[in-house]
């Protein structure tokens, strides 16, 4: 295989595992908008979208569509659990009891997940077989395709959301001002349910997809939170087109060092480009000059 | 006697005197080792509940800084055969040192920046650890760190070791009690309770922060320390996240408000898990369990709890 043959095969593995950074990130800036805190649980959701597709699909034995709908589903209800029972009850506790919380959830996840799986790995098969494409002579497999569409999909849905519904748009009153959103009527305590639902639901689908590729196991949630979150502080906290761009970055770069330079530090390439943002310019890179100045982190 | 204790030297010998008389009473060389592992723990929760408590900061990276400073003693005493009273110096230094660069930038945002970083940076070091393998042995480890002489005599025993450890322990908390009683502590008490006030009485909010964490920093540099020569042997499996995660626990657990509280927190979830045995790998799950009611039930912890036949005093 020549170089160029094995560059695109690392630029099309970066993509897809960006993707999935990408979707962390999202998770992370729909939770952060609407209540300031940083879920550390974030990468659990991820988790448990994969581990729970893997136990309806083959313990319960049902079919892989329907499994992966339903995990999308449980993750979803747990995401509005934690929020009904911790964070909810907890709402006007200082930042650092909330960080707390969110850590003692994803402990609670993880831990829980190995009670209930084990320490092993599990797959998933393929959505759409094994058969790969050829693209001057690189490989795709098909499940890519299906982790670059449901980007899209996620990205053109929250679009949507954000922009034309009533309660997208009332959730994001409360990003810009809580306060003012509640004078208005919108009732806040219901935006940050939704927030934390639509955040574990997005944490779930990228579970379920990564899954065939990656496997699931129950120790993956909080290097993949970390990397998601530093995707989230590239691309600009909140910033929903941002942590898109920045996914594939990182995703990229971290292929590119696995490939080229070497992979037992592969997973150290996103946590250095995350703290090389908060050192230079903790409002992303796509942040304008004069908005970095104002804004107060 | 009473106007003794309420000084910082008179608490401090008080933990120095009662580790002694624990001392004569426990003779199991298990049980001895267990408490020098709560010593070792208390040094790094100490300067986690400052930089919690006083300054409102998290850091999920104090495993880290706990294995540089065990790795960095036990490199320098056994690849290049430097002596202990070298390499102790090399690892305060070496702590500080990363702590400085990671602390600048980071504390002078607000909120969770100072937490994620941390948590990167301890992410990276793991990864160093298992990846520089010529000096660090990689997954495998290395051992055959030497032990410590201390005026000629050799700390080769764990009733030797142990009265090493709670004197550095009863120092820590010496240094930490003065600190808080301190300008800087008042400072700190300042910013925890509103930065912008603080700042506008002309406190260096971020200098402040940032001596914190670094101090905090050096305390797990010396932990890690006394980890390397205790047991001789380092493998990066002990300064995981999961250490840095169940350090923040122990401090919330005893409540962030208050040394003492660290210093509760840290002795239960040292202790305790010689009582979960069978529960095996599931005490994680155990620890998220009491994290989670603790912050929902008594977010101040477990500090100061009232019990019925026995007032707990509450000044610091």
């Amino acid at each position: 295989m020549n170089l160029g043959v094995q560059l695109l095969q690392y630029t099309l593995s970066g993509i897809t595992v960006g993707s999935i950074y990408a979707m962390v990130a999202i998770g992370f800036n729909i939770i952060y908008n609407s209540t300031g805190i940083i879920n550390f649980a974030q990468g659990e959701f991820v988790m448990l979208g994969g581990m729970t597709a893997v136990y309806l699909y083959k313990t319960l034995h049902l079919p892989l569509f329907v499994s992966g709908l339903g995990a999308v589903f449980i993750v979803m209800c747990i995401g509005i659990l934690f929020e009904r029972f911790a964070i909810q009850i907890l709402k006007d506790s200082s930042v650092i009891t909330l960080i707390i919380v969110t850590i003692a959830a994803s402990i609670l996840f993880k831990g829980g997940a190995m009670f209930i799986w084990g320490k092993d790995a599990y797959v998933l098969p393929s959505f759409s077989g094994d058969e790969p494409f050829h693209m001057f002579g690189a490989t795709i497999l098909p499940q890519t395709l299906w982790i670059l569409g449901f980007l899209f999909l996620i990205v053109a849905a929250l679009t949507g959301f954000f922009k034309f519904t009533i309660v997208g748009k009332a959730m994001k009153a409360c990003a810009f001002n809580r306060r003012a959103a509640r004078i208005v009527g919108i009732n806040v305590n219901r935006m940050v349910m939704l927030s934390f639902a639509l955040s574990a639901l997005i944490g779930g689908i990228a579970g379920v997809i990564v899954t065939p590729i990656t496997l699931a196991h129950y120790d993956r949630g909080a290097l993949l939170g970390l990397k998601g979150f530093g995707t989230a502080i590239f691309g600009g906290l909140g910033n929903m087109g941002g942590a898109v761009a920045a996914g594939i970055i990182v995703g990229l770069l971290e292929a590119y060092s696995a490939g080229l330079i070497s992979s037992g530090y592969k997973d150290a390439v996103a946590l250095i480009i995350l703290l090389a943002v908060l050192f230079f310019r903790p409002g992303g890179i796509f942040a304008k000059k004069e908005e970095q100045a104002l804004k107060t982190f | 006697m009473k106007r003794l204790l309420k000084t910082s030297y008179g608490k401090a010998a008080l933990t120095f005197i009662i580790s002694l008389i624990l001392l004569l009473f426990l003779r199991n060389p298990y049980y001895i080792g267990i408490l020098i592992f709560l010593g070792i723990n208390i040094i790094i929760t100490t300067g986690l509940s400052l930089l919690m408590g006083y300054a409102g900061q998290i850091s999920l990276g104090q495993a880290a800084f706990y294995g540089i400073g065990a790795y960095t003693t036990g490199i320098l005493t056994t690849k290049l055969n430097l002596p202990i009273i070298l390499s102790f110096p090399m690892c305060l230094f070496l702590t500080v040192l990363i702590a400085f660069i990671v602390g600048i930038p980071t504390l002078r945002l607000r909120g969770h920046y100072l937490a994620m970083a941390t948590l990167g940076l301890g992410e990276i070091v793991h990864i160093v650890f298992n990846e520089l393998i010529p000096l660090t042995g990689g997954p495998s480890g290395f051992g055959n760190i030497p032990l410590i002489t201390i005026f000629g005599m050799e700390l080769d025993n764990d009733y030797k070791y142990y009265v090493f450890v709670w004197a550095i322990v009863s120092l820590i908390l010496f240094l930490s009690l003065n600190i808080i009683n301190s300008r800087i502590g008042r400072a700190l008490k300042a910013i925890h309770k509103e930065q912008t006030t603080a700042a506008t009485l002309g406190i260096n909010t971020a200098r402040v922060k940032l001596y914190i964490f670094v101090l905090g920093a050096g305390y797990a540099g010396i932990a890690g320390f006394l980890y390397a020569h205790y047991i001789t042997f380092l493998s990066p499996g002990s300064f995981g996240l999961g250490f840095s995660v169940l350090l923040v626990t122990m401090v919330a657990v005893g409540g962030m408000e208050n040394i003492w509280g660290a210093f509760i927190g840290t002795t239960v979830l040292t202790i305790l898990p010689e009582y979960l045995r069978f529960f095996h790998d599931f005490d994680i799950l155990i620890y998220g369990v009491i994290l989670m009611a603790i912050m929902m039930l008594r977010p101040e912890g477990l500090y100061g709890i009232k019990i019925p036949f026995k007032r707990v005093t509450s000044d610091g």
